[in-house]
């Protein structure tokens, strides 16, 4: 059915198409000639055939539309009859013409007989021949249609034209564009505007009458035309979305390339920072030295930021002012000060940033002002400096950030330079580096000090040790000597006193002889002590305990002072407590000395006035110290000793200053009296030896002073009288007779000697030269062993462990005691250690001997001898 | 010449030794020693001196003399011979020996020999005084005399 459709629809294009030119023509025929013939008739023909042709129309269209073969039929009958009403007009219109042709009559005529027969075109035809023929009168209408006709000649061939120029101009610009992403785009709309152009050239032909061909290929044209333009818009709707995307596309990355830009001028600046804060920071802390800290630093940043001027402000010593220390540009910067307190430097110093400030402050001007009308912006920070002293570490935190220096940088003038953010931050930078750098520099400096300070003082300790060491050795070589130098004297006066002792004598000779013995040997008491001093000092003394007479001993003190007491007028008065006991253990010596010295000073420093010297027991705590108390124990005692005069006194103030060594008070009295000062301080070493104290109270100058002490003693059973060999009362002739002896002494004169000092004491004496010798010789018989240890080396000593060895009970065992050029303590000492039992002083006098061999034979020990 | 001013010369001369500091104390000791029964002692003991400082002496120069010093050589004889004069009571003598003692610690040659040259001095000045004074006791005694006790008043 379609096939029919289509060709009937092509039936009645035909129609149309064939029908056109006949109604063109009929309206022609209408419009110019009719009006004469017949105006009504005209008119109603006229609009008959319009209303005939317009319904034609309106039907053709509905039955394409409707796409109604049915209708088409009725139609083509429509047509048919409308063709024939045509034919009939037609008819009429040529009969009703002045002069008809024949074949125009003839086919009219059959025409009217038979409509339908009739082949319409070729009667078209010839009507229109006719006519055309006839019509003469259509001429003069011609050329008015004919400019209108013209004109749209001419503009359609333009259009053409520029249709046709369109295209060849996108492809060249595009050939010489790079980049065009839509070339077939490009294409269709070529494609597209070519067509167009074509239809509008071909419309040129379709002005005229024309053949068949010319519809046809007219018809490809619109037709190729219409499926590209609707192709290109349907494309369009797709393209141009995309190229809109482009354009935002491209859009976007211009801005992405600007953002990219910022940023990598962002880092290059920071990377260009970093660098000069390294290059920097090597400068800076390649040194150790202060100033070359500081001046690399400035010139640094001067090169760096290509400053005008860099400028350091140093706190002062006092700190309240800050100084110009140092510049980039001036070489010799004057010495500016300024107050430390300005608003402006309390501004930088309160932040750790650097601070833009004005180029007027007083800190940035440096220079006179040249007439520059533009300075350049100045910048300052603070620098942090390390304030050491002596490395005081208790309050580092704060005292090192109280101190800071001040660095100005001034752009150059008249440049117009504006502070960025990045030099900021590198001038803070560099501050901190710089900071750190000059701590360190500090803390070098310092410790140079301190070391240079230590080796002063370890030179100084040196110099005072070897003073020290010298006074020392000194001291020991003058005792050494004196030691020797003083004793030999007292040794011929002891000796020889003793000597003349054993002689006839006067008993007054006696006498005074017997005090000459006393006093020379109190003495050499007195040398001894004076001299061992230092023994007394290294706490090596020690006291020699005897048993004496207490009493007895009082009474001779008194008999010694009595002579110058006397002769001062100066009554003394001894109380003796009756419950002191008579017989004590003690050191007989030392305690005589003790109240000698007392006694002694009382009498010197006294004008007038009594003496009483108050001997008692103390039991209980009266008037003691309060630091020192007194227990009694079963065999031991405390003696209490008060000596009190009406003499000078002494100002309580003086006490302490007494009991040290060659201390004395200033007064004109006790100075013309004389005294080494050592008394006292001897009495007291005496006394605490003793396990005692001693003190002094006084009331006041001039009113006399009590002296007292206590010292503990042991109370003995024995009632005799041993003499210790210092003092000898009476000269013992103890008997020695047929004492077996051996003496031991490689030097022969010695060995003579001592021989015969012992043969003398009446001992029967074996003499042996040498260790070897004495050990075959020694027997149980001998009593005694005298050897000779002077010689350097230890065999002489070895020889007392070989007779310890030989004899191993004690009471077969000979004494051994040794000979010995000094008596100091580490011969002693020695001589303990090899387990010998006395030490004698060469060269030995008769008495001395005596003495030692009866102490020996009767406590088997001898504690010490001369 | 007569006793008493032989013993009067006597003890002169022997006080001087004693002030000049020749003799000293322990010479004293060792006239107390002689008595009856031991009548030489002292002239016993003097030569015994002489004898062993003699020898002593002689070592010295040798060692002293020595190219390479061996003063562990030395310093013994010199202890020995300090021993010697100090029992003796020859003090100068003595003291000279420590000196020396002291050099030979230090190992100064030049010193030592210096101290020997001065030991020699004092050795044979006391040698020399002790020879005069054994003269004069001996004349007292073949005169018939008791040698006087020493009365000394330092």
């Amino acid at each position: 059915m379609g096939v029919d459709f289509l060709v009937g629809m092509a039936n009645l294009m035909h129609i149309q198409l064939t029908l056109e030119p006949e109604l063109k023509l009929l309206y022609r025929i209408n419009a110019q000639s009719w009006k004469d013939i017949n105006v009504d008739v005209n008119h109603k023909v006229e609009s008959r055939l319009k209303l005939k042709f317009l319904e034609l129309e309106l039907k053709l269209l509905h039955c394409v539309k409707a796409h109604s073969w049915k209708n088409t039929e009725i139609l083509t009958a429509n047509v048919t009859r409308a063709v024939e009403t045509i034919a009939l007009l037609l008819v009429t219109m040529v009969m009703m013409l002045p002069t008809p042709s024949s074949s125009c009559s003839s086919s009219v005529v059959s025409l009217s007989q038979n409509p339908k027969s009739i082949r319409f075109d070729s009667f078209s035809r010839s009507v229109s021949n006719h006519m055309m023929e006839v019509c003469n009168c259509i001429e003069p209408q011609w050329p008015a249609d004919e400019l209108l006709m013209k004109y749209q000649y001419i503009s359609d061939f333009f259009i053409a034209v520029a249709y046709f120029s369109i295209p060849l101009e996108l492809i060249y610009f595009v050939k010489k564009s790079a980049v065009f992403p839509y070339r077939w785009v490009l294409v269709q709309f070529g494609a597209f505007i070519v067509l167009c152009g074509a239809t509008h050239l071909i419309n040129l032909w379709t002005f005229t009458t024309h053949s068949r061909t010319v519809a046809l290929v007219m018809t490809t044209a619109k037709v190729l035309t219409a499926v590209v333009s609707c192709a290109t818009a349907l494309m369009l709707v797709h393209i141009i979305p995309d190229l809109l995307s482009v354009k935002t596309r491209e859009l976007f990355l211009k801005n992405k390339a600007a953002e990219l830009d910022r940023e990598m001028g962002l880092i290059r600046t920071q990377e260009e920072t970093g660098r000069h804060v390294r290059m920097l920071t090597h400068e800076i802390r390649s040194t150790l030295d202060r100033h070359t800290i500081l001046k690399t630093t400035l010139v640094e940043l001067g090169r760096t930021l290509a400053l005008e001027e860099c400028a350091l402000w140093m706190p002062t010593r006092t700190g309240l002012e800050l100084q110009l220390s140092y510049t980039l540009r001036q070489q010799h910067p004057v010495e500016y000060t300024v107050p430390i307190q300005l608003p402006v430097i309390n501004q930088v110093f309160g932040t750790s940033r650097a601070v833009k400030i004005s180029p007027n402050s007083p800190v940035a001007r440096l220079r006179p002002v040249s007439g520059k009308y533009l300075l350049g912006e100045v910048v300052a920070v603070r620098v942090p400096l390390l304030h050491l002293s002596n490395f005081q570490i208790n309050d580092w935190p704060e005292l090192s950030t109280k101190r800071y220096a001040l660095m100005v940088l001034m752009l150059p003038s008249d440049s117009a330079r504006q502070w960025h953010v990045h030099e900021l931050e590198l001038v803070e930078v560099v501050a901190d580096q710089v900071a750190v750098a000059l701590s360190h520099a500090a803390i070098l400096e310092e410790s140079m000090r301190a070391r240079d300070l230590l080796m002063e003082q370890n030179v100084a300790l040196d110099i005072a040790r070897r003073e020290a060491e010298t006074a020392i050795r000194a001291r020991n070589d003058f005792l050494a000597v004196m030691n020797h130098e003083m004793r030999t004297p007292m040794h011929a006066i002891i000796a020889l006193s003793s000597l003349l002792q054993e002689t006839e004598l006067t008993p007054e000779q006696r006498l005074m002889v017997e005090t000459v013995l006393k006093s020379s040997s109190l003495l050499a008491t007195l040398m001894n002590d004076v001299l061992d001093l230092s023994r007394l000092e290294d706490g090596s003394l020690q006291l020699e305990l005897g048993t004496f007479n207490l009493h007895t001993l009082f009474r001779e003190v008194l008999n010694l002072i009595k002579p110058i007491a006397v002769v001062k007028k100066l009554p003394i008065t001894l109380n003796l407590a009756p419950d002191l006991p008579e017989f004590v253990v003690g050191d007989e010596k030392r305690l005589m000395q003790i109240i000698l010295n007392i006694v002694g000073n009382a009498v010197k420093f006294s004008k007038q006035g009594c003496i009483s010297v108050t001997a008692l027991v103390t039991k209980s705590d009266n008037r003691a110290p309060p630091d020192f108390f007194v227990v009694q124990t079963g065999s031991h005692f405390y003696l209490r000793v008060k000596v009190k005069d009406l003499g000078a006194g002494i100002n309580p103030q003086d006490i302490p200053k007494l009991f040290t060594k060659f201390a004395q008070t200033q007064s004109l009295a006790t100075r013309s009296s004389g005294g080494s000062g050592l008394g006292l301080a001897i009495s007291k070493r005496f006394v605490n030896l003793m396990e005692g104290n001693i003190w002094i109270e006084s009331e006041g100058v001039g009113k006399g002073c009590t002296a007292i002490f206590d010292v503990k003693l042991g109370i003995s059973n024995e009632s005799k009288q041993s003499g210790i060999p210092k003092v000898p009362a009476n000269p013992q002739h103890v008997n020695f007779a047929g004492l077996k002896v051996l003496v031991m002494d490689e030097n022969g004169v010695s060995r003579m000697v001592t021989k015969g000092l012992l043969v003398h004491l009446g001992c029967e004496v074996t003499t042996v030269s040498s260790t070897e010798e004495c050990l075959r010789v020694v027997s149980h018989e001998h009593r005694v062993v005298f050897m000779d240890v002077c010689t350097p080396g230890v065999e002489n000593y070895q020889i007392a462990l070989c007779i310890h060895e030989k004899f191993t009970k004690r009471h077969q065992r000979p004494l051994l005691v040794a000979l010995t050029g000094n008596t100091d303590k580490s011969t002693k000492e020695k001589c303990m250690s090899f387990g010998l039992d006395g030490v004698l002083l060469k060269p030995v006098s008769l008495d001395n001997m005596r003495n030692v061999l009866s102490d020996l034979l009767e406590h088997r020990v001898l504690y010490e001898a001369m | 010449m007569e006793l008493a001013q032989m013993q009067k010369s006597l003890q002169d001369y022997t006080k001087s030794l004693f002030l000049e500091g020749v003799l000293d104390s322990q010479f004293l000791q060792l006239q107390q020693l002689q008595d009856e029964s031991n009548p030489d002692f002292v002239s016993q003991v003097v030569t015994l001196f002489f004898q062993d400082s003699d020898r002593i002496l002689n070592d010295l120069s040798l060692s002293l003399d020595q190219q390479v010093v061996d003063f562990k050589k030395v310093d013994p004889h010199v202890h020995q011979l300090k021993g010697s004069s100090s029992s003796i009571g020859a003090q100068r003598v003595k003291n000279a020996c420590v000196v020396f003692r002291s050099f030979c610690e230090q190992q100064n040659v030049e010193a030592c020999h210096r101290c020997l040259q001065q030991v020699k001095q004092e050795y044979y000045l006391v040698k020399n005084r002790l020879e005069t004074l054994f003269k004069l006791e001996q004349q007292i005694v073949a005169s018939g005399g008791m040698i006087p006790a020493m009365e000394l008043g330092f």
